[in-house]
C-alpha cells in the first residue's frame, strides 16, 4: 500500500470510533429536534457537541477540539440553559399545528434537502485525503496561530470588533431603563388596602411544625390545603405535595396504638384478677 | 473507512438541524437547531482541512465558532427581551416588531 492510499483511508480504530459516535451524534441531533422540553433539547445538543469535539480531535484539529468543548459545551450551552431557566415553565412547546400539515411538509423538505446534499457529496470528484501530517508537523496550535496572524489577520481584527459589538449589544438589549419613580413602601401599602383583596401578607406554606417544605400547602381550619400558600411557579408546574390526608392517617395510627395499649392493659388486669 | 463519511455525517446533521428550524416553534429550540447546523458546517470544514492537507479549513471553522458565539449572545438577549414584553417564547406569537 503506498503512502497516498494510507492517508486516504482511516485506521480500523478510527472507523470503529466513527461508526459508534456517529450514531450518538445523530441521536443527539434528533433528540434536539424531537424532545418536547427545551432543557432536554439543550442536553441532547450538548451531547452532540461533545461527540463533534471527539471527531475534530480524530481529524487532527486538536485546537478546535478543545475549543469546541470549552466554548460550545462549556459557554454557549450554559448560556442556553440559563435562558431556558429564565424563560421558565411556560417554555414548553405547544404541539398544536398552526399551519395544517406543516410538520409533514417540513419533514418532506428536509428529506429532499438531505438527498440533494448526499447526492452532491457522492457525485463530487473529491480528491484523495492528504492528511494533516505535514501541516501539523510544527504543532497544530502553532500552525493555526501562524495562519491567523499572517494570512487571516484582518479577519481576526474584525472578529474582535464583532465580539465587542455583540457584548455591548447584549447589554443594551437586556438593560431596562426605569421610566417611572419606584413606589415607596407607604404607597404600596395604601394601594394594597385600597384593593382590599389580600391586606395582610400571604400565608406561609407548611403545616404546623411537621411539614415546613415550600411545596407543602398550608391547611385551612377544615383540613383542605390552601393553594394561596404555595409559590406560583410550583403551582404552575403542579409540584404541590398534598399532606391533608396524612393527619387522618396519623390519627388512625394513634387510635390503633392506644386501643392496642388498652387491650394489653385489660389483658394484664384480667390476668391479675385470675391469679 | 473513507474519511468522506465525515462529510456525509455533516450533511446529515445539517439536514436534521434544518428540519428542526422548520418544525419547532420555541425560539430557544430554534436557536439550538441553528447551532447544530453551524456545528455540522464546522465538521465539514475540518474534514476538508484534512483532505487538502492544510490548516485553512480549521481557521475558518474557528471563525465560525466566534461568529456563532456572538450570534448566540445577541439572539438570546433578543429572546429574553421579547419574553419580557410578550410572556411567550413561541415564534408564532411574535408577528409584530412593535408591541
Amino acid at each position: 500500500m503506498n503512502a497516498a492510499a494510507t492517508a486516504s483511508m482511516t485506521s480500523t480504530g478510527e472507523a470503529v470510533q466513527f461508526w459508534i459516535l456517529a450514531v450518538v451524534a445523530t441521536g443527539g441531533a434528533l433528540g434536539t429536534v424531537l424532545m418536547r422540553k427545551a432543557v432536554h433539547s439543550a442536553l441532547s445538543l450538548a451531547g452532540t457537541m461533545i461527540v463533534l469535539a471527539v471527531f475534530y480531535l480524530a481529524n487532527g484539529a486538536y485546537f478546535l477540539g478543545v475549543v469546541q468543548i470549552i466554548v460550545y459545551t462549556g459557554a454557549i450551552m450554559m448560556l442556553f440553559l440559563f435562558v431556558v431557566m429564565l424563560v421558565g415553565v411556560t417554555a414548553a412547546d405547544s404541539l398544536k399545528e398552526t399551519i395544517r400539515g406543516q410538520r409533514w411538509l417540513a419533514a418532506l423538505c428536509a428529506l429532499g434537502f438531505g438527498v440533494l446534499l448526499f447526492a452532491g457529496i457522492a457525485n463530487a470528484s473529491l480528491r484523495s485525503f492528504d492528511g494533516l501530517g505535514q501541516a501539523n508537523s510544527g504543532g497544530n496550535v502553532q500552525g493555526i496561530a501562524a495562519l491567523l496572524f499572517t494570512k487571516y489577520v484582518f479577519a481576526f481584527e474584525i472578529t474582535g470588533a464583532l465580539l465587542i459589538t455583540a457584548a455591548v449589544g447584549a447589554m443594551v438589549l437586556t438593560h431596562r431603563e426605569r421610566t417611572e419613580r419606584a413606589p415607596t413602601q407607604r404607597e404600596l401599602s395604601v394601594a394594597r388596602v385600597r384593593r382590599g383583596k389580600q391586606v395582610p401578607p400571604l400565608p406561609a406554606p407548611g403545616v404546623y411544625a411537621r411539614h415546613n417544605a415550600v411545596d407543602v400547602p398550608g391547611l385551612l381550619p377544615d383540613g383542605t390545603p390552601s393553594e394561596l400558600t404555595v409559590n406560583a411557579t410550583l403551582r404552575a408546574r403542579g409540584q404541590i405535595r398534598d399532606v391533608s390526608a396524612e393527619a387522618l392517617g396519623e390519627l388512625a395510627a394513634l387510635e390503633q396504638r392506644s386501643s392496642e395499649w388498652q387491650g394489653q392493659k385489660q389483658g394484664e388486669g384480667r390476668k391479675g384478677a385470675a391469679q | 473507512m473513507n474519511p468522506v463519511n465525515y462529510l456525509y455525517l455533516a450533511a446529515l446533521l445539517f439536514t436534521v438541524g434544518a428540519a428542526g428550524v422548520l418544525i419547532r416553534r420555541n425560539a430557544i429550540v430554534l436557536f439550538m437547531c441553528i447551532e447544530l447546523m453551524l456545528n455540522a458546517c464546522n465538521l465539514a470544514f475540518v474534514t476538508f482541512s484534512r483532505m487538502h492537507g492544510n490548516l485553512d479549513g480549521q481557521v475558518i471553522a474557528f471563525f465560525t465558532m466566534v461568529v456563532a458565539a456572538a450570534e448566540v449572545v445577541i439572539g438570546l438577549a433578543i429572546i429574553v427581551t421579547i419574553f419580557r414584553s410578550r410572556h411567550s417564547a413561541s415564534v408564532d406569537d411574535s408577528g409584530l416588531l412593535k408591541l
